[in-house]
């Protein structure tokens, strides 16, 4: 076989592996619906963001419209400060609100927007005002107690 | 023994490992250097391509099936359990692109295309072919080692992904063709978890340093073997163990580098 022939073999090989990368970025993996550009921000405060992570998707009427850029703490308000990448086409009314909710009962947690009926929008790193923290399982439980216990004795009357 | 023996013993066997962890060091330098030369020589490493990449496809297809098969299998009868069977595509491409991809393909690497190079190279070396380059001065480091050395670099990350994927394909095989889970979940499910960078991406980097690690092992035992039959015998062995447990351990360290951190 002369060079020609391992050449064009060496280029099979290394097209097949082209194509298996690109087979895992585009089938396997979300590259397909991966914006990277086209973003402007968002922030939010929430009073207790619970398990809320980077990169969780942020939804409006349950489809994915942006993600979750960052989240620190706000050092004067203590709250969690959340950044929010929405893609650009997608405006907002400047009551919208956004909830920390989870996919499921036991699934991961995103941000779900809720827009208002204001005709003025958000603008690229404006703040929005309405926000309800995350379900904290121990707190919903403890409450629940706390109202047992103060049913019990009535009850027992 | 005295303790003074077995002091010097310990300092010994000290010495010694780490006179051969300098030699490494200075043989992968050696081989840094000789990398432009053999570049210039683009052929050379097309040639060690199709001798290491091109021969190794169907071990590499065939295993990848294989494991994709069990994959879809094994955690079919664990998800189930849970009700969760529709997160079989997540648990398939997760664990290959992550792991089983650039692992096994490292090992069967190793045995496939390392021993070969040890075993080339030991031959040279026993049939003083090395010394014959080097009394024409041409340097058998450029001219020998740094090609298959690209060569090997090129042709592991490009396996792993192409065993990953097939992996994936016969995961799809036996959850869906077979079980009959919905393919609209099993493929929804994986597109969900499976991030570019975070999961097909440091799996690419994982196997591009085992690609380097196998190949520089087995360049090393072949260049310094003893130039008998045992010689090339015993470098042979070397080079599938040393490998396949360099493979496993660089693959803790990058793992408790790559994923420790939650995102």
């Amino acid at each position: 076989m002369g060079r020609r022939g391992i050449e064009s073999l060496v280029g099979v090989f290394v097209l097949l592996g082209i194509v298996a990368i690109f087979y895992l970025a585009l089938k396997a993996a979300n590259l397909a619906s991966f914006n990277t550009g086209e973003t402007y921000t968002l922030i939010a405060r929430f009073d207790n963001i619970g398990g809320l992570k980077v990169r969780a998707p942020v939804r409006s009427a349950g489809v994915t419209i942006g993600r979750v850029a960052s989240i620190t703490l706000d050092t004067k308000t203590y709250q969690g400060l959340v950044t929010l990448e929405i893609q650009k086409s997608i405006e907002f009314p400047v009551d919208t609100s956004a909830k920390i909710l989870t996919a499921g009962l036991l699934g991961d947690q995103y941000i779900g927007l809720e827009p208002g009926g204001d005709d003025k929008m958000l603008k690229p790193g404006d703040t929005i005002k309405m926000t309800q923290s995350a379900v904290v399982l121990e707190n919903l439980i403890g409450q629940f107690l706390y109202n047992r216990a103060a049913e019990g004795p009535a009850e027992k009357k | 023994m005295s303790p003074l023996d077995l002091l010097q013993t310990l300092g010994g066997r000290a010495l010694t490992v780490f006179r051969a962890l300098g030699h490494h060091a200075f043989f992968f330098a050696e081989l840094l250097k000789h990398l432009p030369q053999a570049l210039r020589r683009f052929y050379l490493v097309v040639a060690q391509i199709h001798a290491i990449g091109n021969y190794s496809l169907v071990i590499i297809a065939a295993s990848g099936l294989a494991v994709g098969f069990v994959l879809g299998l094994q955690g079919y009868y664990t998800l189930s359990r849970y009700g969760a069977a529709e997160s079989l595509g997540l648990l398939v491409a997760l664990s290959l692109t992550r792991e089983l991809g650039p692992v096994v393909t490292a090992l069967l690497f190793a045995g496939r295309a390392g021993t070969s190079l040890t075993a080339e190279i030991g031959l040279m070396k026993a049939g003083e072919q090395l010394a014959a380059m080097e009394m024409m001065a041409i340097d058998p480091k450029s001219r020998v080692l740094a090609p298959r050395f690209i060569g090997g670099l090129i042709a592991m990350p490009l396996l792993a992904a192409m065993f990953s994927a097939v992996g994936i394909f016969g995961g799809y095989v036996v959850g869906v063709l077979l079980i009959g889970i919905d393919p609209g979940q099993f493929w929804s499910q994986m597109q969900d978890g499976v991030d570019v960078f975070d999961d097909v991406g440091n799996g690419m980097v994982k196997s591009f340093v085992f690609g380097v690690a196998c190949t520089f092992i087995a360049l090393y035992q072949g260049y310094e073997t003893q130039a008998t039959p045992e010689g090339v015998a015993q470098a042979t062995t070397r080079t599938v163990v040393i490998s396949s447990l360099a493979v496993l351990l660089l693959d803790f360290v990058l793992t408790a580098v790559m994923f420790s951190t939650p995102r």
